[in-house]
């Protein structure tokens, strides 16, 4: 069995699990946040009124909230929904509420890995459709809508169809100027938005095992954007050493089995990999940076669960240094952890003197919320995970989507530019 | 829920594939939960002007469509955001039936909680429904989509198709059962994945 089968197998009480089975699941953690939270207190609320006993939750250990789309709160319609998922978390007794001006607070993705709250070969659904981020961590991570977490919350499991797994071989390491946000938008534009529907997209090979653990959470962040079930990458001692030191303990590798089987192999060479952006206004639209080096943009973006890890933010700051931005850039670092971090190792002065401007940890403008819309015509180029129409503010503003290196190196010059060509 | 009974409805022919839920219920929408009243957010941006009156040409603006039961359209439909909202504003609106080559997985998985019934068929019958076709009959209990000179035949699961046709969410389903789930996890082992 491959690493999502040896999982959803051992979840579901079986030896053995192949394609195309249904199973119920045990789930091991469950993640609700200020947009799905309130969803799923309605679904509590419609099933009380049929009779159904939703006083307790099946485990309510298992579970954790963050508060990330509309926070700090961006008008009272989100305050008051903060307030409902603070009332949610204290009737139910979910103890890991990590809220906004309170301590450790960020996006909800970003929180699963700097927390360190779930473990490789744990299953693991979230209320959002980028949980598949914490597939990087070895665990079956995937999202569900409201109702299926409130099943979820209640009766501690799920069913799933086993999918089929797509493995994608990265041989050797990505060269310098190129990130991993250049390499599953390449893969996205190579097998489209549908190109995963219902299946697991795995990365392995060489250039995944030296690949850190921020980047590989950038590829399973957005193997969502290729339709797919969830996305993982076999846990080994990176992913260890990286979530003991935040904390975890009893930890395990996991791996799939020699004799496992993929129903396709993408293979990859590091080297042939040139940094991409995709255009408006989808993440499959993909071109080489060089191709598009003449757009000219009204702001730089460096912010979301995909875009705004520590390891985004430095290599931002690499191009920033010395520099100045000519274009609107900010900058929003995903979770308070990662922005302290920043603060000791002088990031955010780099960011500063560059002329750009630092947010609190948000969702923000990547899904259009608020802190840096987009106005009618804005061109905006973007370290985030989709660039629909409307989807950062008005609906004929243009997202181009592109890693930290190729967003700041673009707001030195005001124009979308390959980092290599930067003076 | 409502048990799903036996469609015959105009159809609102809207080809376009990936559709993504961004589209179905713009992001200013989701600070809203109440579960009704959502249709009148669906497809908003493509749907209204800036000052909030009806783009003419779209086509859930034409009269001939306003009391359409069943939205056609192509590959991909519902993907992005898991939002169940994007459902929920379909089926507010007066969708109960979604037909299209291909969908995202979590929104497909998401119509079934609400009794919108989305039938996967194939790009090819899709066409045919977009160049002749201005009713159909949706007959969920024979699995058959039956208009003029089209009789097809679709799949589904028969778990959810009963769901669908007696009007059962899965979480009032289960927890009818949930004497016996109790029962079967006390005796059930779960072997480590780690041995």
């Amino acid at each position: 069995m491959n690493i999502t089968e040896k999982i959803l197998a051992r979840a579901s009480g079986r030896s053995n699990v192949a394609p195309d089975d249904v199973i119920f699941v045990n789930v091991d953690k469950i993640m609700l946040h200020d947009v799905s939270g309130p969803g799923v207190i309605k679904v509590f609320d419609k099933l009380a009124n049929q009779g159904i006993d939703t006083s307790k939750l099946h485990d309510a250990s298992k579970v954790w909230v963050a508060e990330d789309h509309f926070v700090p709160t961006a008008e009272k319609i989100s305050a008051e929904n903060i307030v409902k998922l603070s009332e949610f978390t204290k009737k139910y007794g979910i103890k890991k509420h990590f809220k906004y001006g309170l301590g450790q607070y960020g996006i909800c993705h970003t929180l699963s890995h700097e927390e360190a709250l779930v473990s490789p070969g744990e299953v693991y659904v979230g209320g959002d459709s980028h949980t598949n981020t914490t597939g990087a961590l070895g665990a079956f991570a995937c999202g569900l809508g409201h109702t299926d977490i409130a099943y979820v919350l209640l009766n501690g499991e799920i069913w799933f169809k086993v999918p089929e797994t797509l493995y994608f071989k990265l041989n050797g390491k990505l060269p310098e100027h190129v990130m991993a946000k250049d390499f599953i938008l390449k893969i996205i534009g190579d097998i489209g938005t549908d190109g995963g529907s219902y299946n697991t997209m795995q990365f392995g090979g060489s250039g995944i095992d030296q690949m850190s653990i921020e980047s590989r959470l950038t590829l399973t962040n957005m193997t969502t954007e290729a339709g797919a079930k969830n996305g993982i990458i076999e846990a080994d001692k990176k992913t260890i050493d990286y979530l003991e030191q935040r904390g975890a303990t009893d930890l395990h590798e996991i791996k799939s089995d020699d004799d496992a089987e993929y129903s396709k192999i993408f293979e990859y060479e590091a080297s042939e990999i040139e940094p991409i952006v995709a255009k408006p206004f989808s993440p499959e639209n993909i071109t080489s940076v060089r191709e598009v080096s003449s757009i000219e943009l009204d702001k730089a973006y460096i912010g979301s669960c995909t875009g705004a890890k520590y390891e985004d933010l430095l290599a931002a700051a690499k191009i920033l240094k010395g520099r100045k931005v000519k274009i609107r850039t900010e900058v929003l670092p995903a979770a308070i952890s990662i922005y302290k971090k920043a603060i000791q190792n002088g990031l955010l002065q780099i960011f500063i003197d560059a002329g750009a401007m630092v947010g609190p940890p948000t969702c923000g403008a990547c899904c259009g919320a608020h802190m840096g819309v987009l106005a009618k015509d804005e061109i905006c180029i973007s370290t985030t995970n989709r660039n629909f129409p409307g989807r950062m503010g008005h609906v004929d503003s243009q997202t181009y989507l592109a890693s930290p290196l190729v967003a700041a190196a673009s707001a030195v010059t005001g124009k979308i530019t390959d980092p290599r060509d930067l003076n | 829920m409502e048990k799903f009974k036996k469609i015959i409805s105009v159809i609102t022919p809207f080809d376009k594939a990936n559709v993504d839920t961004d589209q179905i219920v713009p992001k200013q929408f989701l600070k809203l939960i109440q579960k009704v009243g959502f249709g009148k957010y669906l497809f908003y941006n493509w749907r209204f002007e800036s000052d909030g009156s009806p783009k003419k040409d779209f086509i859930l603006n034409q009269s001939n469509y306003s009391n359409s039961k069943i939205l056609v359209t192509n590959e991909n439909f519902g993907c992005g955001s898991s939002r169940e909202h994007a459902v929920w504003a379909l089926k507010d609106y007066g969708f109960s039936v979604i037909i299209a080559p291909s969908f995202a997985d979590i929104f497909y998985s998401n119509c079934f909680k609400n009794g919108v019934l989305p039938i996967e068929i194939s790009r090819n019958i899709v066409e045919r429904i977009f160049a002749d076709i201005t009713e159909l009959e949706i007959d969920l209990e024979n699995q058959t989509i039956t208009g003029n000179n089209i009789q097809e035949h679709f799949d589904i699961q028969s778990d959810k198709k009963r769901r669908l046709l007696e009007g059962l969410d899965d979480i009032a389903l289960t927890m009818q059962s949930k004497n016996a789930i109790d029962v079967f996890e006390k005796n059930s082992n779960t072997p480590s994945i780690f041995n």
